[in-house]
């Protein structure tokens, strides 16, 4: 399904990802794992589009397609999605707005036709009680005044309402609570199917208890050092990233 | 980034909807300005006397004062002898007794506009009083509004009918010498819509009044004054729109409400007057004179403004806060793009008792343009336990235009107590790049996020028109991003 190769990226002149590969099939579910800073994120956002970050060199194609040529909102509605480490709010836009006008793009661009606002809201609601968000945070601005915790409930929310191809999940797992966890990893199961690929950037192997991986990836200084499977993912927690030839202190922390 | 600002500076290009020219025959005034054209003017409108003098005198102090230049924009000197001061369309009749006489075209001008003038493809419960160029051609629903009491008509008509009424409050709240524009405006005016609500009334259904400025070299210059008697409620709307024109043409209005004790008026405006091309030529000069008196007590007037069109806007919609325990309010959008320049705000003047007032004002700049808003907050002496909120937040799409707030604070009352909020920001790079990783186009993106911020006020304006506010916003910031 998306294919990366030899994947360079960089910021304001600072190359951050020095030679990417990666290949994920339909159905697989992918961790990405790495010490703070290493450019877990950058990979996320040069795949979702974000002009912030210019591809030096290297290509990416989903299903055979050149992704890069596409733009931000293209992507999108290919089926690319993107829950954000840090979701931005936008005051006084409503939750429910937002998100049936970005259901209903998507919808447009396959030829369906538009949900009404009553539609929505009950399907927006039944979304909402799966990932255990209050229906009022519907009504309230998108991420405005959320907790972490609930920013981080409203992306997964957003997820099971688009319905992607390929999820990339930003560290969704930080800063929940056990309760949290188990809801999120819910939510991410419920996507999990034989058509789509999740890509989930983690510091914890305790999440992929919940949802197990088919394989783990080791993301440093910009390449991914070593891939494996789900036991990849204990033998870090146990010994950390130096043994891989990581300095140590860049350990996951937060 | 996904929305650089280059490109939301490019997001902003729709050809403005309503520039369209009605091929009409007129009669227009010779341009120029003097004692003559004055009595002409008053002449064809079979003014009474009274009238005439009120004019002239208007006309000599104006002669004396100068035009102020205090606010923070910038047009090339308007040469006063170059306009027509009078354009109607020709018609066999003095005025239209009924719809069946106004001139199809005109009709079909209005229907253009969406602002159907035959009764039985009314707005919803909306009467309408249409003013085309220097004349009132069409005012609708006037019979249920007399069967509840409330007069419904256009300045003229009120001058002839009602001419106690027009003498006891016209020129009360903003007299001639209040301002140059005001001034001129007092000398000419040529019409606009007279209300008047009985005590006790709740009048039945919205009014409107909407405004087109069609002939070329004539500048509008109406005057509406709305009494709302005691106990008495109604909310009023004007819309405005002109055609695309290269020359900038004058609109010089003055409102005037006045509210009796326990009297509500609700004021709302939807400003879409053409702003002039991208290259900032042509487009309205919008010099506006909009005062409320809260006579009595309890009274309270609010003002809802959109403020979308114009090439310069200059306008304050204040309130005298007279009563005692008198409310007045604020609400304002302005939107400026490309090279349109506003500078609008309000005063709130507080002299009776526990009068309270609330401001919020949302400035939105694009493009090139410059926002400023220009507030008063002034409690006099007898101001006892007054008090007033004000919120003023700039949105700045791109980084080309400016926002500007110059507040001012005045209270001779110790127990006096102001709240002042103020915040600017931009619609950034993350917030387009999340709602385009949603699939969101970036021109609905800018549009969601203007009107998100624009909620507080979009909140207070009748429903029909919140909803046209909000495409107005859409069609105004078409361009902006790329
Ligand atoms: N906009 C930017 N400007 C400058 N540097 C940036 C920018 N974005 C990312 N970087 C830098 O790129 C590097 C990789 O950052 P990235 O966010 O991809 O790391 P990460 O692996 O996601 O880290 P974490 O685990 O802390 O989330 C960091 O050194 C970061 O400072
Ligand atoms: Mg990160």
């Amino acid at each position: 399904m998306l294919s990366i190769k030899n994947l360079h990226a960089s910021v304001e002149d600072k190359e951050i990802l020095k030679g990417i590969n990666l290949e994920i099939k339909a159905g697989e579910v992918h961790a990405i794992m790495g010490p703070n800073g290493s450019g877990k994120s950058t990979l996320s956002q040069v795949l979702a589009g974000n002009e912030a970050f210019e591809v030096t060199s290297g290509e990416v194609t989903l299903n055979g397609e050149n992704l890069l040529d596409l733009e931000t909102e293209e992507r999108a509605r290919e089926g690319i999605f993107l829950a954000f480490q840090y979701p931005v709010e936008i005051p006084g836009v409503s939750n429910l707005q937002f998100l049936r006008t970005a259901v209903n793009a998507m919808r447009q661009h396959r030829g369906e036709e538009e949900m009404n606002a009553a539609e929505f809201m009950k399907l927006a609601r039944e979304v909402s009680k799966q990932v255990d968000l209050d229906p009022s945070f519907l009504k309230r601005g998108v991420n405005e005044g959320f907790s972490g915790g609930e920013k981080k409930r409203n992306e997964i929310l957003q997820a099971l309402l688009l319905q992607p191809k390929l999820a990339i999940l930003d560290e969704t797992d930080s800063g929940l609570d056990i309760d949290a966890l188990k809801v999120v990893s819910d939510g991410v199961n419920a996507l999990r199917s034989e058509d789509r690929a999740i890509l989930m950037v983690t510091h914890y192997q305790r999440l992929l208890n919940h949802i197990v991986p088919d394989y783990v990836h080791v993301l440093a200084g910009g390449r991914i050092i070593k891939s494996g499977g789900r036991e990849l993912a204990l033998e870090l927690e146990e010994k950390g990233y130096g043994w891989l030839g990581i300095k140590d202190e860049e350990e996951a922390s937060n | 980034m996904a929305t650089t600002d280059q490109e939301v500076n490019e997001l902003i290009k729709r050809e403005y909807e309503h520039g369209f020219v009605t091929d009409i025959e007129s009669d227009t005034f010779e341009p120029g300005l003097n004692e003559d054209v004055i009595a002409r003017l008053s002449g064809l409108k079979k003014e009474p006397e009274w009238m005439l003098k009120w004019r002239l005198k208007a006309y000599h102090r104006w002669l004396e004062m100068d035009e102020p230049d205090w606010a923070h924009v910038g047009y090339p000197k308007i040469d006063y002898n170059a306009i027509s001061y009078y354009s109607a369309p020709k018609r066999k009749e003095d005025m239209p007794q009924s719809l069946d006489e106004v001139d199809p075209e005109l009709l079909k001008t209005y229907e253009k506009l969406g602002i159907p003038l035959h009764e039985r493809e009314k707005l919803a419960g909306v009467a309408v009083d249409a003013v085309f160029d220097s004349v009132s051609v069409a005012t609708t629903f006037k019979e249920p509004l007399a069967k509840a009491g409330v007069i419904f008509c256009s300045i003229s008509e009120a001058i002839r009918d009602y001419p106690e009424l027009v003498q006891k409050y016209l020129g009360t709240v903003v007299p001639h010498s209040d301002n140059f524009f005001a001034g001129l405006n007092s000398a000419v005016f040529s019409d606009g819509t007279f209300v008047y609500v009985p005590k006790g009334v709740r009048c039945p259904m919205e009014l409107s009044t909407y405004f087109r400025i069609n002939a070329a070299n004539t500048g509008q210059f109406e005057r509406t004054l709305i009494i709302a008697d005691e106990g008495s409620y109604v909310s009023y709307l004007e819309g405005c729109t002109a055609p695309m024109r290269d020359e900038n043409q004058l609109h010089a209005a003055v409102v005037e409400l006045v509210a009796l004790d326990d009297a509500q008026i609700k004021y709302s405006t939807v400003q879409n007057w053409y702003p002039g091309d991208e290259e900032g030529k042509g487009g309205i000069f919008n010099f506006v004179t909009k005062r409320g008196a809260c006579q009595g007590k309890n009274s309270k007037i609010s003002w809802t403004q959109v403020e979308t069109g114009s090439a310069v806007t200059w306008k304050y919609p204040s309130c005298i806060l007279k009563g005692d325990n008198s409310v007045g309010e604020f609400y304002s959008v302005a939107l400026t793009n490309n090279f349109q320049q506003a500078d609008t705000g309000t005063k709130m003047i507080h002299l009776g008792k526990n009068t309270s007032s609330t401001i919020i004002s949302k400035g939105i700049s694009a493009g090139r343009s410059s926002n400023a808003y220009r507030g008063l907050v002034k409690f006099q002496p007898g101001a006892e336990g007054a008090r007033n909120f004000t919120q003023c937040d700039s949105l700045l799409i791109g980084d080309r235009c400016g926002a500007h707030t110059f507040p001012y604070i005045e209270s001779k009352n110790k127990s006096a107590i102001v709240e002042h909020e103020a915040t600017t920001s931009k619609v950034s790079d993350e917030q387009m790049f999340l709602c385009r990783q949603r699939g969101i186009d970036p021109e609905q993106a800018v549009s969601m996020i203007v009107n998100g911020f624009c909620k507080e006020v979009f909140k207070e304006l009748p429903m029909e028109f919140a909803v046209e506010a909000g495409k107005l916003l859409e069609v105004s910031l078409e361009g902006s991003v790329g």
